[in-house]
């Protein structure tokens, strides 16, 4: 017992490293044996030491700033949206099949393709990209906001009307709990989805952000700077995710997606 | 003396052998109706046509008695009980508690349900509240204070043997300590009427017998008229004042049996020779359906 928790402490904490250590290692090595071309592939220590003089640089805060508050402020407005289009949509029936096809539909478009037509309308600006953003994190909240809503017990429910319940009470006691975590599974992909929009948001219109610089450095085929950006764009999409478990753990502990493994 | 045969409806050939192990009831003579159900008909409408679920269904339930509802899946208790509790209306006929029409139409009168506490099969506590909040929701609702429900839901988790679990979450106890707090969460506001439907179905035969004798105590403690629903013979002769047997399609009531075995019941009844008696006619009685 006390073994096996040991053991799977040091899978949880200790594999991931030592694998990305082993990866890296075996990149060096062979980006130097076989003398691949940096501009097709840069050696890990290179792409280390542009990240390092990325980070010094006088723009780079800037860029990162800027493509955190597209993504943020668009998934905070794809939050209240979709949730409020989710409740609206889970409980009445008629309007959901009214709605079905266009919803499907709008699944169904390749949502990214959309965002030259915000560029056109919305500008090069910032407000395009939080609109993208926004877009984009809409959708699977308000679905899994939907599926929540039906997803109420009805056991539960007979309970709240045998205790004689006002729709007040059985919505805070009952549905808002009950759909939380439905609301939280929808944020977790939201979050991800949003910071999409805001990148692609940037290749395509701007002259800042992680994704314009992206973009600049594909442009001098500087392949160890893409690199690095791409690093820190996994880093900026890793602490938003995060933020929303730690999140969704604070609002409901009680759900067992919350409990800590 | 009360006449084990109770319903108007039944043939009293079909019941000769129910009707024999018959004697004093143990309620007081003249004790006041609490329950009333009169000609309650229920008919479920769908698109491949009507479903007659329940029809002329005639019973009067005495104050602090515990009636037994027993028959096989379909015969209509469930849906019985859910008229009793306000969870469906009746297509015709009339509930009446403590002397009240439950329905009127479609509506349910919420004075009348207020004195209702209901066990369904499934203990349906909340996950995210915890046992001690799952408990005083019901006086939560109604306006009572945070320290008063709480003392009453420690009372009332003490009577049903959860005492020390007040900050444990639902999914943290087992199936029988679950089942437990929906009965302390339905006895918080103190029913005049409980209502149950199977609400040991779920649970192991050792729990399910511990639960019997536990539920027994409680009902006597709290004075409380119970009607339960089971379709389990031993537990409704073993826990019943009168077992009500109802046959499906329609569900009517096909007899009333009296179990004249004082209570409190020990575990040792279920040897009692009328207990086995009442236990093989019933069998039979249910066996001979269809």
């Amino acid at each position: 017992m006390l073994r096996g928790e040991r053991l799977q402490k040091i899978a949880k904490w200790g594999a991931t490293p030592a694998i990305l250590i082993v990866v890296f290692a075996v990149w060096e090595a062979a980006v130097r044996a076989f003398q691949v071309n940096p501009l097709i592939l840069p050696a890990p220590s290179e792409i280390f030491v542009r990240l390092v003089q990325l980070l010094q640089g006088p723009t780079i805060w800037q860029d990162a700033q800027t493509t955190t508050t597209e993504a943020v402020v668009g998934f905070l407005i794809a939050v209240v949206v979709g949730v409020i289009a989710g409740v609206i949509l889970g409980k009445s029936q008629l309007l959901e099949i009214s709605m079905r096809p266009l919803v499907v539909g709008s699944q169904v478009v390749p949502k990214v393709a959309l965002i030259p037509l915000f560029v056109i309308w919305f500008g090069f600006g910032i407000s395009s990209k939080i609109i993208i953003a926004a877009l984009m994190g809409f959708f699977p909240i308000m679905l899994n906001v939907q599926l929540g809503v039906r997803s109420v017990d009805p056991g539960q429910r007979d309970v709240m009307r045998s205790l004689n319940a006002s729709r007040w009470q059985t919505f805070r006691h009952l549905e808002l709990k009950s759909t939380l975590p439905y609301v939280f599974a929808g944020m977790e992909v939201g979050i991800v989805f949003s910071l999409i929009g805001a990148i692609v948001g940037e290749y395509l219109g701007g002259s800042v952000g992680l994704g314009y610089e992206l973009v600049q450095t594909l442009n001098n085929l500087d392949a160890s700077g893409l690199f690095a950006v791409i690093l820190l764009l996994s880093a900026l999409g890793l602490i938003l995710y995060f933020l929303v478990t730690v999140a969704k753990r604070v609002s409901i502990p009680w759900h067992e997606s919350a409990t800590v493994q | 003396m009360v006449p084990a045969i109770e319903n108007v409806n039944t043939d009293p050939r079909e019941n000769s052998a129910i009707s024999s192990p018959t004697g004093q009831a143990t309620r007081t003579t003249g004790s006041p109706v609490k329950l009333e159900i009169k000609d309650v008909s229920k008919d479920f409408v769908t698109a491949r046509g009507t479903t007659h679920a329940l029809s002329n269904i005639n019973l009067s339930i005495f104050e602090q008695e515990f009636i037994s509802l027993i028959g096989r899946s379909g015969c209509g208790k469930t849906t019985m009980l859910r008229i009793i509790a306000g969870l469906i209306p009746p297509t015709s006929g009339e509930v009446r508690i403590g002397g009240e029409s439950l329905w009127s139409g479609a509506t349910v009168d919420s004075s009348v349900i207020t004195q209702l506490g209901v066990v369904f099969q499934d203990a349906n506590l909340f996950p995210w509240y915890n046992i001690v909040d799952n408990v005083s929701l019901p006086l939560r609702l109604r306006g009572v204070g945070k320290t008063d429900r709480h003392r009453r839901a420690r009372e009332l988790m003490e009577l049903v043997g959860l005492g020390g679990f007040e900050k444990s979450y639902p999914r943290e106890l087992s199936g029988g300590m679950r089942q437990r707090a929906a009965i302390a969460r339905a006895l918080s506001y103190d029913p005049e009427l409980l209502l149950m439907d199977e609400p040991f179905g779920a649970l192991d035969a050792l729990t399910r017998e511990r639960m019997n004798i536990e539920l027994q105590r409680i009902a006597s403690a709290i004075k409380a008229t119970v009607v339960f629903v089971t379709h389990d013979i031993a537990e409704a002769v073993f826990l019943g004042n009168r077992v009500v047997h109802l046959t499906p399609r329609p569900g009517r009531i096909q007899n009333v049996t009296t179990v004249d075995i004082p209570r409190p019941r020990a575990i040792e009844a279920q040897s009692d020779p009328q207990f086995v008696q009442i236990v093989r006619d019933l069998r039979i009685a249910l066996d001979d359906e269809e």
